[in-house]
Parts: C-alpha cells; structure tokens; sequence
C-alpha cells in the first residue's frame, strides 16, 4: 500500500455527546431518550433489529438531522467529519473527478488536489479505474471510491452506515481494511451494521439500540459475551425481537 | 399540387442561397437561440434555487411558474409591447420593433419553462444528493452548480423544450417586430405573411426550412446527449 497519504498524526479529536436526544418523526417518536458519549479513537458499532434507529442515530450525530429534543455537541472544536452510506451517492462525473471535487470542496489548494486524489485511488485500489465514469463501477468499487472520498477529507470521525450491506464478501473486506487503516490513523469510528461477525471483528465498543432507545453502551468484550439486557441477550442469539 | 411545388419552393430556395431567405432564417436563429440562452441562463439558477430553498409563498410560485408555461405568445407579446411602447415606461429605450424587443418577448416565453422544468429534474436529483452534499459540507448556493452539472443530461431536454416554444411561436415577435422586412422578418412571421397574400408555395416553403431546422438542432442536441450518457451511466 502506498504511503504518500501518511497523514499529519490527528490531534486529539474532542468528544462528541448525545444528551436525552428524541427524535420525532410525524408524531412518531423514532428516537427517545438517548444519551451517548464517544471519545478517544475508538470503534464503535451500532447494533440493533431493523428499524431500531440505528441510521437515524448516525444521522443525529453526524448532523444531517437535527433532534427534536436534547442535544448533540462536541465537548471542545468540532472535528472534520465523513460520512460513507449504505449506497455510496457519487456524482456523474468520472472516479478521478469525484475524488477531486471532494478535495475542491474541502478548500484544498488547487495543485495539491490531483497528486492526494490519485495517491487515494491507489490506495484503495482504484488507479486503474481513474478515468471511468464512477456511476458505471461496480457495488464494491463505487463504495471504495467513497472510502476513498472520505480518507481525502482526513476525517477526525468518521460515519459509516450500513456500508457492507450490499457487498460481496471480497468487498466487504475491503472496507473492513479501510475501517482499520482510518483507525490507524487516529479517526473516530461509529458504524453500523446488522452483521453480528462484522462487529466482533471490528468492535471496540458497542452500542445496541432496540425500539429507539439505547440500551447498551459497553466494550465490545463485554457486549459479546455478557450483555446486560435480555433484548441485547436475544439479539446475540439470533432471536427475532421487536 | 401546392405540397409538390411547395417542397420544390423550399429546395429552390435553399439551393439558391437566396439572401433575403438567408437573412430570414439567420435571423430567426439568432432571436430564438438568444432568447434560450438567455431564458437558461436565468432559468436554470432559478428552477435550482427554487428546488433547493424552502420560503413562504414557494408553492404559488411554483404554480405560478408552472402555469407561465401555457402564456399565450400573444400576450406575452402584448406585456412587452405596453412595456416598450413610446408611451410604456420602458418607451425611451426604443427597442420596439426591433430583434431585441423579440428576444426579450421569448425570454418571457421560454423563462417559465426553463425555470419549472429544471426546478422538478433538480428536485429529484438533490432528494437523492442531499446527505451526502451535506456531509461533504456544501452549503445550499453551492449545492447548485453541483446538482445543475449532474441533471446536465435531462436539462438538455428542457432546453431543448424552451428552444421550441421559441422557435415556434409568432404572437409575440409579430408584435413586438411587426414584421419588418429585412429588419425583423422571421420565419414564422414570413409564413404568416406569405399565407395572408396567398403565396402558399413560399409558406409552406418555409414551413420546411424551420422544420428542418428545429429538426437539426434537437438531432444534435439528442445525439451529445445521448453520446454522454453512454460514457457517463
């Protein structure tokens, strides 16, 4: 792997707090009552039965929702974030421009963009495919483009929702890696996913959601092997709960 | 046969490059492909901004654009006509009767349907953008070249529709031109005259020529279009 893109070692990335956060949606409460804080550089999965509210939780703390109740905010300056969805939104330009309109956005100086924007794409093995239109790649390529994206950004914390749900199981190991190479490099994660063995794999801590409510917030060791609620219990074992 | 001499009239006329047709039809183009640039370059930001921003008053103005796209030509004309007019505030410029007053009459045309038709393409594509633009951190006015740029496909079509309006209509340029041979004769005010006086081999002659011309220039339009979409998916 190349290592033109060793990035300046991250400063520490301040804490960010969810605080008795309800989210209201048509009169339907999605979200009560959930309090979390994630600090250090940590891993952290989000785990839960469909509809548990576990994209909506990602959402909040990224900021792309507001919550109707309490409040989401960074105990000291708030770091640069990215966020990799479930189905990766790329633009209708090539893999190259992509990446490049990213950097433009960010505010990164012209001459710098083109040289970061191919060391990333062949970082994640992308370099071949420069020049291809990247709506026209493939699942795993297109969700690699947007890892891609997001290490260009140098995120503080990044957000991942969801994003193997789609993928083979080569590209599912693709991004596990990309998970650990932002974690190398100091990034926040908070990810998502219904993959119990994904979890294990890459869990430092885990946050288990169930009807929209936070239930458990504990290290992933712990999580695993004795959770403490009976819905966290069922889950592991593969119970359907609702 | 009117339609044999008719199709003859046209042939002849174009083969002998006769000058006063050829000032008609670059004419033509030049008010109606004026007016579309113009209508674009207002309307696409327009149809955009009014995707993007929610504000008091955005639904009746959306219905508002919406039903300017039926605008009669002739009342169009009619509006710039009292604008322009000696006595109209805008008498003093004394543009009536002349190209520019006929741009300005199929801007009003053409502008409701830029503007509507980008405001649904862009709409669609930002419902599928709008997280992940959000999370790259752009704000709205930014969001908008970014979302024009990828509906480029589609809004080729709308631009295409508002070249047609344009280069069809001949309620407005008739009077806000008047038809003023070699100053503001176009196609379709020709056609009109030539009907009027009987000379149906010399109107349908032009009918032809504007149809091939529209024709020419949506085949192009289509085959960019269509030639980018295969490259880009």
């Amino acid at each position: 792997m190349n290592t033109m893109l060793q990035a300046p070692a991250l400063t520490a990335v301040a804490p960010l707090a969810l605080e008795a956060v309800d989210f209201v949606h048509r009169g339907q409460p999605l979200l009560s009552d959930v309090s979390l804080r994630l600090a250090d550089c940590r891993r952290t999965l989000v785990l839960g039965p469909n509809g548990a509210g576990k994209s909506l939780l990602m959402r909040l703390a990224h900021g792309l929702l507001a919550p109707s109740q309490g409040r989401v905010h960074w105990e000291g300056a708030a770091p640069r974030q990215a966020m990799v969805f479930q189905h990766p939104v790329l633009l209708k330009r090539s893999a190259l421009d992509n990446l490049l309109y990213a950097l433009a956005v960010a505010g990164t100086p012209w001459r710098h963009r083109r040289p970061l924007a191919r060391a990333a794409l062949a970082r994640f093995g992308l370099a071949a495919l420069a020049r291809r239109p990247a709506r026209v790649l493939s699942g795993g390529e297109q969700q690699r483009l947007a890892l891609a994206r997001a290490w260009l950004l140098e995120p503080g914390m990044l957000f991942l929702d969801e994003p193997t749900s789609s993928l083979d199981p080569a590209a599912i190991k693709a991004v596990e890696a990309a998970v650990d190479d932002f974690h190398r490099r100091g990034t926040r994660i908070l990810m998502s996913t219904h993959d119990l063995h994904q979890a294990r794999r890459l869990a430092d801590e885990v946050v288990f959601l169930c009807g929209g409510r936070l239930l458990e917030h504990a290290p992933a060791e712990r999580f695993f092997t004795a959770p403490d609620t009976p819905e966290a219990a069922a889950f592991l074992r593969g119970e359907l709960i609702d | 046969m009117p339609h044999d001499s008719a199709l003859a009239t046209a042939v002849a006329l174009i083969l002998a490059g006769d000058p006063a047709l050829l000032d008609i039809v670059a004419l033509s183009l030049r008010v109606s492909l004026g007016a579309v640039l113009i209508a674009a370059l207002l309307g696409l930001p327009l149809g955009a901004a009014l995707a993007l921003w929610r504000f008091p008053g955005r639904g009746a103005l959306i219905v508002a654009l919406n039903a300017l796209m039926g605008l009669p030509p002739v009342v169009a004309g009619l509006s710039v006509y009292l604008l322009l007019s000696r006595a109209g505030p805008l008498g003093e410029l004394g543009l009536l009767f002349t190209p520019t007053a006929m741009v300005v009459a199929q801007v009003m045309l053409v502008l409701p349907i830029i503007a509507a038709l980008t405001r649904q393409q862009v709409e669609a594509l930002h419902d599928e953008y709008r997280e992940q633009l959000r999370s790259l951190g752009l704000s709205r006015p930014r969001m908008i070249p970014t979302l024009l740029w990828d509906a480029r496909f589609g809004l080729i079509t709308v631009i295409l529709a508002g070249f047609g309006r344009a280069s069809a209509e001949v309620g407005a340029v008739m009077i806000v031109g008047g038809n003023i041979d070699g100053v503001t004769r176009v196609m379709t005010t020709a056609i009109v005259l030539e009907t009027s006086k009987g000379d149906l081999p010399l109107a349908l002659g032009l009918g032809i020529v504007l149809l091939g011309l529209v024709a020419l220039v949506n085949a192009g339009a289509h085959l960019i279009g269509e030639a980018a979409r295969r490259r880009l998916g």
